[in-house]
């Protein structure tokens, strides 16, 4: 058997007393394309924002190709990880923002290469030509000169999109990205993700409420309910034929809300 | 009244010692923009600074600038700080304005976005890359006037250190008035001095900001 890309084991996160995630257990293979769907609350940012080192766990372990992410092994005991081994096993990710989250004051390239040279210690010639694959990818390199408020919020989001890639993470998180955007925008940054999950290597999480999206790209659909997961499947199955009377209640509303 | 003649022969006099109020403006403006600046980003990158550093900050803020030069220059000696009055005032005046101008930073710090500081997390920039390369460029300009402010505020208070004795416009017209009983021409001609130099400061920073906004403003 090969090892999970990604596990969260038992994992729990609280705020104060509110409980976000419930002893949450996911596993999820290389090059999988997972698709997160609930209701609001339900604790599906806080899933990616943990996995991203964004958020402190307050108890289990999440795994990334088996090594602990906020823990490291040594002497055989788990132990709270340093900053060096964060930084490396969180270099394995990389996210994409519902609010784009663009440097206002860097083009679009200079928001691509900053990572790459200051991080990965590329040299500029290098971390451009990378960049420039990335933004020609997202059909964004005639816009390379561009500042993020010149841009509309698809594009802002397509250039986020390859500002992550750039760092050529094995697993991309998307949390709504599509969220921010005017509808016939949405279309654009889909299309841009389509093409990404054509690459079998890249493991993909995402947030959407584009279940239609989610139905046609996803290997698994996972639904979340107050901080658990109540259900989780094969999309086909998962959106026709749903078991749980949550998922049921879930997907009538958003299919009455068009 | 007014003797022109008089008026020219000290002027040579009073221009040496606006080179120094200039000097003492500058240095002690640049310790507090430097000094400033760290303070703020000390807060930011190690919060256990956060309580001794408004502590400091508190206590600059609410006690009187002539006292602090005098605190430094005088008393400094007894705790093994023995300075020259220009060193000992420039310093006062740059730590009272560290001070001010520290907090200045702090709110333009706070107005950048928390999404800036995650995304760069996520894009693993360490933590001093992402305040020198991402959080500074965006901090900074929105507070650029503020700070311009403080510039030719302090810039108003260098009179205050005729009161140790160094060699700045006030002190210069102070003694050309006592040695020749003649007070109309230095102090009217120091007066002149600061207004055309406050006109032109406040002249530039406008010009400063308009060219931020226009850079970054985006
Ligand atoms: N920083 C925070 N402080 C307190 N509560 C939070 C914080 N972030 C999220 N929450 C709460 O955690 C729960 C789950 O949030 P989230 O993961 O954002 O849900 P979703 O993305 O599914 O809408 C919500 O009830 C939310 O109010
Ligand atoms: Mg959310």
């Amino acid at each position: 058997m090969t090892e999970p890309m990604v596990s969260f084991e038992n994992v729990t996160k609280r705020y104060g007393t509110l409980t976000v995630l419930d002893n949450l257990n996911l596993t999820i293979g290389r090059g999988e394309k997972v698709a997160i769907i609930g209701p609001s609350g339900s604790g599906k940012t806080t899933v990616l924002r943990m996995l991203m080192t964004l958020e402190t766990i307050d108890g289990g372990v999440i795994r990334v190709e088996g090594e602990p992410l906020t823990h490291m092994e040594r002497g055989g005991k788990l132990v709270p990880a340093d900053q060096a081994h964060i930084r490396k096993v969180r270099a394995k990710i990389g996210m994409v923002f519902q609010s784009f989250n663009l440097f206002p004051h860097m083009t679009a390239l200079q928001n691509c290469i900053e990572a790459p040279m200051k991080v990965l210690g590329l040299s500029r010639e290098k971390a451009e030509a990378r960049a420039m694959d990335l933004l020609d990818m997202v059909g964004m390199a005639n816009r390379r000169d561009y500042y993020p408020s010149q841009l509309s919020g698809g594009q802002q989001q397509r250039v986020a999109i390859a500002r992550a890639l750039a760092m050529r993470p094995k697993v991309m998180l998307f949390d709504e990205v599509t969220s921010a955007l005017d509808p016939e925008l949405v279309g654009e940054v889909l299309q841009v993700i389509r093409k990404l999950g054509a690459e079998h290597d890249l493991t993909m999480l995402m947030v959407t409420h584009q279940m239609g999206f989610a139905k046609e790209f996803a290997d698994r659909v996972c639904f979340f309910h107050s901080g658990r997961i109540c259900e989780e499947g094969e999309p086909q199955a998962f959106f026709t034929n749903p078991q749980n009377e949550r998922s049921r209640q879930f997907l009538r509303a958003v299919l009455e809300a068009g | 009244m007014w003797d022109w003649g008089f008026a020219l022969e000290i002027l040579p006099t009073l221009a040496k010692a606006a080179i120094v109020t200039v000097q003492v403006t500058l240095l002690g403006f640049l310790i507090a923009l430097s000094l400033g600046l760290a303070l703020a980003a000390a807060r930011i990158m190690q919060p256990w600074t956060a309580v001794p550093i408004s502590l400091a900050v508190e206590l600059i803020r609410s006690t009187p600038l002539l006292i602090q030069i005098f605190f430094l220059y005088f008393v400094g000696p007894s705790f093994g700080l023995t300075l020259d009055a220009m060193t000992a005032g420039i310093l006062a005046i740059g730590l009272h304005y560290a001070a001010y101008c520290s907090e200045v930073y702090r709110a333009g710090f706070e107005s950048v976005p928390r999404g800036q500081w995650e995304a760069s997390v996520a894009l693993n920039l360490g933590r001093w890359t992402t305040l020198r390369d991402i959080i500074i460029p965006q901090a900074i300009p929105p507070v650029v006037p503020a700070l311009g402010n403080y510039l030719v505020a302090l810039f108003k208070e260098t009179p205050l250190l005729s009161a140790i004795a160094v060699m700045e416009l006030m002190q210069s017209a102070k003694i050309i008035g006592s040695q020749t009983f003649r007070y109309n021409e230095p102090i009217t001609l120091v007066g002149l001095f600061f207004l055309v130099m406050s006109l032109a400061s406040a002249w530039a920073i406008r010009r400063v900001e308009a060219g931020i906004n226009r850079r970054y403003r985006r």
